[in-house]
Order: C-alpha cells, then structure tokens, then sequence
C-alpha cells in the first residue's frame, strides 16, 4: 500500500500568494501613517512662505484681513471658528446627553427602534442639506422672530444661524458616542447606587455621570473637532463677513469657509496660497490634537473596564 | 416616616424625564423639520426633465435643462470611490485583525491613525488634494474628485469594518488554520462572517461620499456635461444644491431645492437599505 | 460498521500521510513561555497512532497548551516563546522551514466548542478540500457525503446541505467539526476537551466516533472527566503545573499509578 501513497506538501503557489498578500497588506496599513504624515508635511511646506514673512503671533493674532495689501491675520476667522463651534456645542450638549441618558437608563425598547433609525439619518443628511435647511428654516426665523427683540437689525446670516445648525449636525455623533460610553457602565454600579434607596435620576446624576466623565469629555472633543472642520453647511449661514463676532447676531467667517470660498481663485498669488494653506494647518493640528487626545482617553476606558 | 411624593428628589427624578423626553423629541424635531423643508421645497422643482436632462442654454438664468449632469457625476464619483476604497479597506481590517496580535503595537498606532484620519476635515483633504494636483500639473477632474473621496472614505470603512471585525470570534480563524489554511486563505471565512460590517460600511461611506461637498469642490471642479475621461471635470450634487442657491433667480434656487431633494431620497434610500441589507447578510453569522 | 476499512477513511487518497502506521508524535524538552508565565516545563512524551492518548490534569496545567503546540497554533496568539522539538513523523515541526499548513493539516483540531465556519454545512466540510487543491463539484459531493457519513450526520443533514451551519444543534456542530477536520485527511485529531460543552448524548456520540476513528488516526484528546479517559483512553498522559507527571498505557496508569500525585488525582483529592 505504501508505495501509492503519494507525499503530499503545499504547493509553492500557495506560499507566494501568502507571501505577497502579507507583504501588500502591510504596506497598505503602514501608508495609513505616511499619509498623515504626508498631509503635515505638505501642509507644512506650503505655508513656509507666509512664516517667513510674518511671525506666527502676528499671523494668529493678527485681526486685519486685507490679503491684497499683505495683511493676513487669521484672528476673525479662529474666533468666527471658535464661536461657532461654542454655541453648537453649548447647544447639543444637553440635548445629546439626556438623549442618551434616556435611551439608556430610562427607555423602553421601543423607544429605542424608533430613534436609533432618526439618528442614522440625521447621520446620514449631507451637509449641503444641512445648510439649505439653515438658509430656508434658521436664517429667516433669526431675522424676523428672534433678533428683532435684540438689536434693530440682522440679515440672520449669524454666529447663531451657524451654531445652531452645526449643533444639529454633531447631535447624532454625540448621541451615539455616550450611548456606548453609558451603556458599557456596569450593571452592578447602578444596581448599588439604586439598592441604597437613591432614585434614578439620582443614581445617573451621582454615579453615572461621575463614572463615565473622562468618557464624555472625551466624546466632546471629539464632537468638537468634527464641528470645527465643517465647511459646507456653515459657510452657507453664517454670514462669511471677516470680522471679529461681538454677539450671536453677528456675522462670522470660519476657517473652513476661508478655505472653501477663495481657494481656486487666489492661487495665483503666492502668498495667499500660502496664507491659506496655513489656514488648513491650524485646521489640521488642533483637529489632530483633538483627535489623538480623545482617542487615547477612550481607548484608556476601554482597556480598564 | 410616610412616603412623601413631593420630596425633592421625587419632584427632581420627575423634571429630569420631562427634559430627557425633550430632547428626544427635539431629535425627532429637527429630523422631521429637515425632511419636511427639503420636501415641501424641491416638490415644485421635481420633474422627469429635472433629472433626465443636462442644463441646457440659458439654464443658470433659469431656462430649461436638468441636473443629469449632476446626478451622473455623483454616481461616478462615488461609485469608483467606493470600490476602491473596499478593495484598500478589507485587506486592512484583515492584516489589522488576523495577522496582528490583538495587543500590538502596529495596530495601535495604526488604528489611532486611522482615527486621525477620519477626524480630518474633508476641506483639509481637498485643500492637500488640490495643491498635490497643481504640483502635477493636473487640473480639476472626475479623476481628483475619486482619489480625494476615496481617501475621505478610507477611513470611515476601515473604522466601521474593524469595530465588527474586533468582536471576531478568533476561533473560526483557529479552525480554519488548523485545516492547513493559510492566513490570506482564511479571508472568504473572516469576510464572509464580517459581512454585515461589511454592508453597513459601505452604505455608511457611501452616505458621506455622496454628501460630500468641500473636497470635490476643489478637486472635481464643476460642469454642465457628462464627464466622458477621468480628466474632465465633472459636476456633484450637493454643488449643484451650492451654486445654484447663491443664484439670485427664483427659478435657479427652485433647481438648487430640486438637487436637495434628488440628494436626500438618494441617502434616505441608502440608510433604509443599510437596515436591510444587514439582516440579509447576518444569516452565517457565528455568534 | 463496514465503514471502518483500511482506506475507507480517506477516499480522496491523496494526501495519504497515514501510510506509516507507526508514525508517532515525539515530544523532546518542549518548553512553552507566553509572556512571563512559563506554561509548559521540560515535557518529553510520544504520542502513538493508531490509539487514543488522553492527557489529564487538573485545570490549568497546560493540557490545551501542550495540544495546540502540536499543530503550531500557539505562536498566533499572543507572546510565546517555544523551545524544544515536537518531532511529527519524523519531523520536527518548530524547524526553520517547516511549512506549518502543512503541519496543521496534519495535526486536525476539534476545539472545545464547536466552530462552524460561517457558511452552508456543505461549505464547511469541501472549504478545506478546495483550499488543498481538490475541484470539481461531483469529486466535492462525493468527499462532503462520505465524510458526513463517517461522522454519523449524513442522515440527519442530507436534506439541508446547503443551510447555514450555524443552524445545526451544538452536538450536531461538533460532528461537523469533527468531519471538516477529518475531509482534509489529517495524520493525528487533537481533540481540545471536545465534549465538554455537549449534552451527554452528544458526547457519547462523539466519543464512539472517536474509538472507531482509532482504527484510522491517532487521536489525541484532552479531557477534564476522568471517566471519559476511563472509557476510551490506550495511553493516558497525566500533567501538573506544566510538567508530565507520569504517562504509559491506561493499564498502567490507572490500575497502578506510580506517582504520588496521579495517585491522589486518581482517587479525587484534587482536581
């Protein structure tokens, strides 16, 4: 019977494509890292320019914008950036994170199938849509309701109109991101604090929140630098006048909207090109910053729990 | 002491359902506020020319034509990003999961990167697009648009892919190796249970591929024609919903409501479809 | 049952490694290290074809360890560090060069829980014939029936061939298993406490299958009840704290144990 037997070993074929996928897999997975090392650098590069010429305190904190006269300062554009983002965070954070306290600690399961399928579309709304219903819905209800008990006159193009949009946009982020920071609580937490006679909302105001309060900060940062890279929807309602807002009712000129209005068109002037890709730098770094901070406190909490 | 239901934290525990019911229904609010504006707008604007014709003469000073321009662009873009970006994405989540231990450095560093990258505002790619475009000479094309958008979704795939791929029972990777399978011959089996993730990714990336509108901007350009070469350029719909808003002419912002309309039935479908299809795919599912 | 032939086991005759009927695993001062822990101490035993070796010992001492450094699935998980020869047939399988699909398709594994791959049960059982060359729709029906037929599930699955696997009973899953592994004619089943998270008839089942499978494959099984190694065992390997304590036949060892601590796990004072 031996003689028939036939010795079997694994084709070489087999081994290559072994070899080769391996090999293209890592160099798929390690280009990740180059790339964003590849956008610093570029960035970088690019606004070597306008950082010789001026110093970074006078380009940060500089607040005249008259790029035809040499006067770049990027201080309308960080404020207009900040204050934006500000309100639409002051204004989804409450509204995201009793949703989430609901859904989780307090919720039927049907309440649950009604409005994870919401978030997915408000998810899933294209910015573009975002800003028209800023334009046809936010805008008109600033100017005629709401500013007129303020000031004597706004076009609504504003600080608000921006804020409240984007704060509509990071809701279904912010909602999604504590409903798995509470949800992965233990059972055991809320079952003490509850067994001692404290009530619900007690028990999520004392406990909870305590317990899960590197979580949210973290989410929020997160929420945060999503909001400050948003150009679309809020350069189509917040006004784009480059000045440094002094009230909600105020127009205000982002960073992102910088960008988006007048890239194709000054690019040939050197210097502006340069202004401007310094403006996706400061845009890069701090969304980076943000980005690294909050992730690694979130991969901390996964770990420990 | 008798129960007193007017205690402070009776009275506490009952303010904070309220709001909580609130803000729930405020969600509701403004997705169906949203829904509603884009609808009742773009009803009027809605015809067959509307999306069976490209813009004819005259049409930004509110003459006939369509969007088709638009509509056609968007596929094009999109549908090339997404194939790219799974053929990209599933080799890595697959190196990431099967070929990496599960506390390894790589993967860390890798998985933080992808995050980053994810964070990175789609403006940032395109401005970094566009320049890497003049430095090549090359001008706003369908071309650009796909690279850029394919590595906008990158991200969102692989992140998507890899939050289902890590719950991965690594049984089923051990028993098909000890059949004498290869890693990379363990693919079909780690794809196959991974399908659903699979799914929902891509619906996922293809949502924010379609909506996205500051990186095409500078990289895809803007058209009334059909591309018919990687090098032309090639219109999108939520540009068509941004320029033509900033029209002054009633009749072009109802074209810009229209194109609204057109984008959000078309993400609508996809989130329905994403429901769907996960179930579909669920049945060889291990649990 | 006439099933169990010379060669009835393997009708695709195409790997075959079972030509040597006195081909044995040899293990020589295996150490195994994952991370600081050093989990397996100097073991040095041989494993017989053609017989059932259980290795016994209470949990935690390295039993599943010293099966799965069998077919080299150890290195994938996490830090390991293994020295030491496991001589297969005549070779040793942690050598540079050794092809290790090759080694694993040899050594085929039945884990502790069931694990279906997740397609149709038809699926399961050619997937690893396709991926070893073996085409052809009628060639695969014929492999997938005579191999379900071996395990005792034809009957039971015959008319859902293509359904989800995951959708047979756990005891059913692990016959499954059990004739994925068997279809791309392995030399040796290491069988991982593959009972123990079946219900009695199952594993009763299973343990049958294996006193027939003898006759074709050395079997090696790691299990936590020591009746079941009572039942079934030729060889019995018996493990503390990572070292082999005492191995032989089942005669010897458990009629007439020579070590102190087989002796008292024997009798029940530990386990």
């Amino acid at each position: 019977m031996s003689q028939q037997q036939l010795q079997y070993k694994t084709s070489p074929y087999r081994l290559l494509k072994e070899k080769v996928a391996s090999t293209t897999m890592l160099i798929l997975t390690l280009s990740a890292l180059l790339l964003v090392v590849l956008i610093a650098v570029g960035l970088v590069i690019k606004s070597m320019p306008i950082l010789e010429e001026k110093s970074l305190v006078d380009l940060v904190f500089g607040s005249s914008w008259k790029p035809m006269k040499g006067e770049f300062g990027f201080l309308p554009f960080i404020a207009g950036t900040i204050s934006v983002t500000l309100v639409a965070i002051v204004l989804a954070l409450p509204i995201s994170l009793l949703t989430a306290i609901f859904l989780t600690e307090y919720s039927k399961d049907w309440v649950k199938k009604a409005v994870f399928p919401v978030l997915d579309i408000l998810a899933g709304i294209p910015s573009v849509i975002y800003g028209l219903w800023g334009v046809l819905i936010i805008v008109p209800w600033i100017s005629e309701k709401l500013a007129p008990k303020f000031v004597e006159f706004s076009t609504g193009y504003s600080v608000l109109a921006g804020g409240v949009v984007l704060g509509v946009m990071v809701l279904p982020l912010m909602v999604s991101l504590f409903v798995e920071i509470f949800s992965s609580t233990p059972a055991e937490l809320r079952q003490a604090s509850q067994s001692l006679g404290a009530t619900k909302w007690q028990t999520t105001k004392k406990v909870m929140l305590k317990h899960t309060r590197a979580g949210i900060f973290a989410s929020v940062m997160l929420s945060i630098s999503r909001a400050m890279g948003e150009t679309i929807a809020v350069l189509m309602v917040c006004g784009n006048i480059a000045q440094m807002p002094e009230s909600l009712l105020d127009g205000a000129y982002p960073l992102p909207a910088l960008l988006a209005n007048n890239f194709g068109e000054m690019m040939s002037v050197p210097i502006y090109e340069s202004a401007l890709m310094f403006a996706a730098l400061i845009l890069f770094v701090v969304v980076v910053i943000f980005n690294i901070l909050s992730r690694i406190i979130l991969h901390r909490l996964q770990k420990n729990s | 002491m008798a129960y007193n239901r007017f205690k402070n934290k009776y009275v506490e525990e009952v303010v904070a359902k309220v709001l909580m019911i609130a803000a729930t229904v405020a969600l509701f609010v403004f997705a169906s506020s949203i829904i509603y504006t884009i609808i009742a707008n773009g009803w009027n604007a809605m015809s067959w020319e509307m999306i069976s014709q490209l813009p004819g003469g005259g049409f930004y000073i509110g003459k006939e034509g369509g969007l088709l321009n638009a509509i056609v662009g968007s596929m094009y873009i999109v549908g090339a990003a997404t194939i790219l970006g799974l053929i990209v994405s599933i080799p890595v989540v697959f190196y990431l999961n099967v070929y990496l231990n599960p506390n390894s450095k790589l993967g860390y560093a890798a998985r933080l990167c992808f995050d980053v990258l994810f964070g990175i505002p789609s403006i940032v790619y395109g401005a970094f697009a566009f320049t890497i475009m003049i430095y090549l000479g090359a001008k706003a094309s369908l071309l650009g648009g796909i690279i850029v958008v394919t590595l906008l979704i990158i991200p969102i795939f692989i992140r998507s892919m890899d939050e289902v791929a890590r719950s991965f029972p690594r049984a089923i990777v051990d028993a098909a190796v000890s059949l004498g399978a290869t890693k990379w011959e363990t693919i079909r089996v780690v794809v196959r249970q991974i399908m659903p993730g699979i799914a929902t990714a891509t619906l996922l990336s293809i949502g924010r591929a379609i909506g996205d509108a500051a990186a095409v901007m500078l990289t895809a350009g803007y058209t009334d024609s059909i591309p018919t070469s990687l090098s032309q350029p090639a219109a999108t719909l939520p540009l068509a919903v941004f320029f033509q808003l900033q029209s002054p002419i009633p009749q072009v912002q109802e074209r810009a409501y229209g194109a609204a309309l057109v984008l959000t039935i078309i993400v609508l479908i996809i989130s329905i479809l994403g429901r769907i299809i996960t179930n579909r795919f669920s049945k060889h599912r291990i649990k | 049952m006439d099933i169990i032939k010379q060669g009835m086991f393997r009708p695709n005759q195409k790997f075959c490694t079972n030509a040597n009927a006195d081909a044995k695993i040899e293990v020589q001062d295996l150490n195994v290290n994952i991370g600081t822990n050093h989990i397996l101490k100097d073991v040095n035993l041989t494993i017989h074809n053609q017989a059932i070796t259980c290795i016994i010992g209470p949990s935690g001492c390295g039993k599943s360890t010293l099966l799965r450094s069998f077919n080299r699935l150890l290195e994938d998980t996490a830090k390991t560090k293994i020295t030491g020869k496991v001589i297969v047939d005549g070779d040793d399988i942690y050598e540079k060069g050794c092809e290790i699909t090759h080694v694993r398709r040899k050594m085929g594994l039945l884990s502790q829980k069931p694990c279906p791959l997740p397609m149709s049960i038809f699926d399961n059982i050619s997937y690893g014939c396709k991926i070893h060359g073996i085409r052809g729709k009628k060639k695969l029906a014929m492999v997938v029936k005579h191999y379900l037929e071996a395990a005792g599930l034809w009957n039971e699955v015959k008319d859902r061939l293509h359904t989800p696997a995951n959708r047979m009973s756990l005891g059913q899953q692990q016959r499954l298993c059990l004739a994925r592994g068997l279809a791309v004619e392995p030399q040796f089943i290491l069988a991982d406490e593959s009972t123990s998270a079946l219900d009695p008839i199952s594993s009763k089942i299973i343990e049958d299958l294996f006193v027939k499978l003898k006759a074709e494959y050395g079997i090696v099984m790691v299990t936590h009840t020591l009746r079941q190694a009572l039942r079934i065992a030729d060889y019995v390997v018996f493990m503390y704290m990572g070292e082999v304590i005492e191995q032989g036949t089942a005669e010897e060892v458990f009629k007439n144990p020579q070590h102190e601590l087989t002796q008292k796990y024997l009798s029940g004072a530990f386990s």
